[in-house]
Order: structure tokens, then sequence, then C-alpha cells
């Protein structure tokens, strides 16, 4: 099938970016949407045009890396998909596809389609880990864990960190993605030391990288590729308020 | 206190500040439309029970300190909306080119601020038709006649008796619908109040106070409309 690409273009940081219009001819239904990319860059390279810059390393839906907003949707149209698992039967022969990159204050463009999605690691860094031994591995069942318990906390643990919630807010919000780190933590026992200071030190550092805040507009997980549910966002809420009261910083 | 002050001043704490006046402001639509129901007696006492209901409200003092605490809550309300909206603009500074909002959201939740624009530009005006003219105006006296005490459903009655004023109300009460559709529920996400019980009562009590409480009100308008003509 022939579409035609509106695909952003950006030189670097510093300069204004456009639109630009590219044909991808002969797609096989069966390619995956950077495949898709990926032919059409050959081309480019061809006739000695600069190529379109794009994230992306696993592509097996897992590292969170890949990420291109499309047609009006992170990861494009698909549920609970991320762009690299997204095919290119998705789409109809003529079709018009819109590519831009992940846009907000706190995802800088750093060219084309390339996101710097720094924020999150500052963000992880401010506590969304548990401090525990090194060395050998703990036993298997040392700290029981009820299996509902475990298999909530595994859910919001599938969060890839790849900022389509917060592409999607209209309030570039990145409250899911941590609200994602906070609940699944603070499920598990071993969260239980770092509880409190991990969901202030977490929540400051989100607002200091300038993302907006959560009007519960849900578009955040609507589009996750890992379906963390909304519900996330009251529990951090309520996590940061009982921190907040009852922690020992003043 | 740095503490207080820090958490009051996070995004969450904001938040949490707009949820909480949306909730007492609820509370407030709630008993403001119900005393206002005295006027449905207007066919058959001209007022009389409205008149005496507004007497009461105007002179008791522990209502007179809750209208001051609904000013002032309407007024955080407002100015932690504008501010968080002002930031939420800045967290997206280069827009998309091509966007489809609906497909992941719900229109309400996605224009609470023109919606509140609509509520505040009523207010302003409701506040000017009645709520001044009670306090720095003139309110006539039932028949001219002083020793029977101010009518102030004349007031009501001539402002109602205009049909784009009544329009203007029912717009502002279409708005607040849609405010109210997606706030209640909100509200409560935002103070973390997620329970896998009382979520699902919550988004049912939302959308049905959603639709009661302008119903509630309009009937009010339209029937002095159609009293009056
Ligand atoms: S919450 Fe979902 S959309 Fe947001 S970063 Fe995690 S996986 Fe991506
Ligand atoms: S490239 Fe790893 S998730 Fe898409």
């Amino acid at each position: 099938m022939n579409l035609t690409l509106k695909v952003w273009r950006q030189k670097n940081s510093s300069s204004e970016g456009k639109m630009v219009e590219y044909k991808a001819e002969d797609v096989s239904p069966d390619m995956s949407f950077l495949e898709m990319l990926d032919v059409l860059n050959e081309k480019l390279l061809k006739k000695g045009e600069d190529p379109i810059a794009f994230d992306h390393d696993c592509r097996e839906g897992i590292c969170g890396m890949c990420s291109l907003f499309i047609n009006g949707r992170p990861h494009g149209p698909g549920e609970a998909v991320t762009t690299c698992q997204l095919h290119m039967r998705s789409f109809k022969d003529g079709d018009t596809v819109f590519i831009e990159p992940f846009r907000a204050k706190g995802f800088p463009i750093i060219k084309d389609l390339v996101i710097d999605r720094g924020a999150f690691d500052r963000i992880i860094q401010a506590g969304g880990y548990v401090s525990a031994n090194t060395g050998s591995a703990p036993d298997a069942n040392e700290i029981p864990i009820p299996k509902d318990i475990a298999e909530n906390a595994f859910d919001s643990a599938a969060c890839i960190g790849c900022g389509a919630c917060v592409a999607a807010c209209k309030n570039a919000s990145a409250m899911l993605f941590v609200s994602a780190k906070v609940t699944q933590l603070a499920l598990l026992p071993q969260g239980q030391v770092e509880r409190k200071n991990r969901v202030e030190n977490m929540v400051a550092q989100m607002d200091e990288e300038g993302f907006g805040s959560c009007t519960n507009t849900g578009a955040c997980s609507a589009v996750c590729p890992k379906e963390i549910p909304l519900d996330n966002i009251a529990t951090l809420n309520r996590e940061y308020l009982k921190a907040k009261a009852t922690s020992d910083n003043v | 206190m740095g503490w207080f002050l820090s958490a009051l001043s996070s995004s969450i704490g904001r938040k949490v500040i707009v949820s909480l006046t949306g909730l007492f402001l609820i509370l407030f639509l709630i008993v403001h439309a119900s005393g206002n129901f005295t006027l449905l007696n207007a066919g058959d006492d001209k007022g009389a029970a409205f008149n005496a209901y507004s007497e009461f409200m105007g002179h008791n003092p522990l209502i007179q300190a809750v209208a001051w605490i609904t000013k002032i809550l309407i007024l955080v309300h407002i100015l932690q909306t504008i501010y968080l909206a002002l930031v939420n603009r800045k967290a997206r500074p280069v827009g998309y080119k091509y966007e489809k909002p609906g497909q992941s959201s719900g229109w309400s939740s996605r224009n609470m601020t023109f919606l509140g624009i609509i509520i505040l530009v009523f207010l302003v005006l409701h506040l000017k038709t009645f709520w001044y003219v009670v306090h720095y105006g003139e309110v006539p006296f039932v028949n001219g006649d002083p020793s029977q005490g101010k009518d102030y459903f004349k007031l009501v009655a001539v402002a109602f008796s205009q049909p784009w004023y009544v329009a203007l109300y029912l717009i502002a009460l279409v708005g607040l619908a849609f405010h109210l559709w997606h706030g209640f529920q909100s509200a409560f996400q935002t103070i973390g109040w997620n329970h896998p019980k009382y979520t699902p009562m919550i988004k049912t009590i939302g959308k049905i106070l959603a639709i009661l409480i302008p119903i509630g009100f309009s009937t009010q308008p339209i029937y002095i409309y159609l009293l009056t003509n």
C-alpha cells in the first residue's frame, strides 16, 4: 500500500521545526511502523537526504524507547501497544499519517522525532527505587506477599517509562508515570522503608521538571501501552497527602 | 509550617485545594437551590415564602458567616484553577499539529476551565442583579409599604421576566452541568479517595448531581418567567 506521511522535522533542540511530506510506497501490511520508517530512511539516504531521526531499541514493546505521536495519538491507533509493535495493517492504502514527537516542556526535542526523556530518569532517581543489600539473591518466598498484592504491584511495575501518558495529557502531566512506581512500591514490603520520602521526593522532582498537573481526563491511561490504571493517580495523591502529613520531613 | 506550605503549593496540594473547595461549593449549590424552591410558591403567595426565607438568610449571623466563607472559597477555587491552568499551558509550549483528543478523554474533562469561565461570567451577573442590590442598592417594599417588609421576590420577578436573562441562566446551568459531570468524581480522585466499593458509587452520585442540581435551579427562572409573562 501507499501512504502519505507528514513528519515533524527539526534540526536540533534550538531550531524551529516543521511538518514535511513524504511518500511511503509499496508498504507491506506486515511491516511494523518502525520498519516502514526504516525503509523510508534508506530511500532518503540513497537520495543523499537527512534520514528521519526516531527513538527505538528493543522493538518488542518492553523497553519504552520508541515514542511517536501518530495521527493524534501516542503510539498510534492500537490499544495497549507501543509504536514498535504497531503494524501497518492498522492503516489503509492512501491514508495520510501524521507523525510528531511527544510534546512537553519536560521532554525537549533533540532532533526530529527524538526527545530527551531524562526528566523521567531524574524522577526515578528521586525515589523510584528500594535500597537493598547487594550480594547473593534472597531466597524465594523469604518475604511472603499475597498473590493479589503481588499481581497489583506487578500491574503497576509494567510501566516502561515511555512517556505516552505525558504526550496524551492536555496538561503534559507525568502523574500516571509517577503513580505507577509509587503504587508498585507502596504495595510491597520492600518499599515500606522509603515509602514516605519516595512519594514526597518524586512529586517534588516531577513538579520541578515542568510537567503539568493532572485534571483527571483519563487520556494517559487510555493510551498507556501497559494499561496503567487511572486509579493509580488517586493512590499517588493519597500516598502524597499521607506522607506530607505524617513524615518526619519538616 | 514549611512542610505544610510546600505541600499546599505542590501540584497535588493545589489540586486538593481545588477539589475540597469544589466539593464545598457543590454543597452550597444544593442548599442554595433548595432554599430557592420557595420561589415556586409565588403563584399562590406572591413571593411571601421567598421573602421570609430571604429575610432569614440575610440576618442570621451563622448564615452570614457561611456566606462569607463561601465567597472566599469561590475565590480560592478560581485563583488556584487559574494558576494550575497557566502552569498546565506552559507544560506544553509547542502544541501538536494534528491532535484528536476525543479518542482518549471526555469533552467536559478537557474543558473544565472553559466551563468554569461560563459559570464565573454568570456569577458576576448574578451577584450584580441580586446580592449587590440587596446589600448596596434599594430593595422595594411589599406593596410599597415599609411595615410589610422588603420585597425580595420583586427583584427576582423583574429579572426573570426578561427572556434574555432567563436564557443566560439556562446557558450557565448547562455549563454547570458539564462542570459537575466531571468535577464531582474528579475531586474524589484528587483527594485520593479511590476504592473498588466506593468509586463506582461516587461516579454515579456525581452524574446524578450534575443533572439534578442544574434542573433544580432551572425550574426557578422558567417558572417565574411563565408566571410574569
Ligand atoms: S504510565 Fe504507561 S504511558 Fe506512562 S510511561 Fe508508563 S507505560 Fe508509558
Ligand atoms: S522499541 Fe522498545 S518498546 Fe518500542
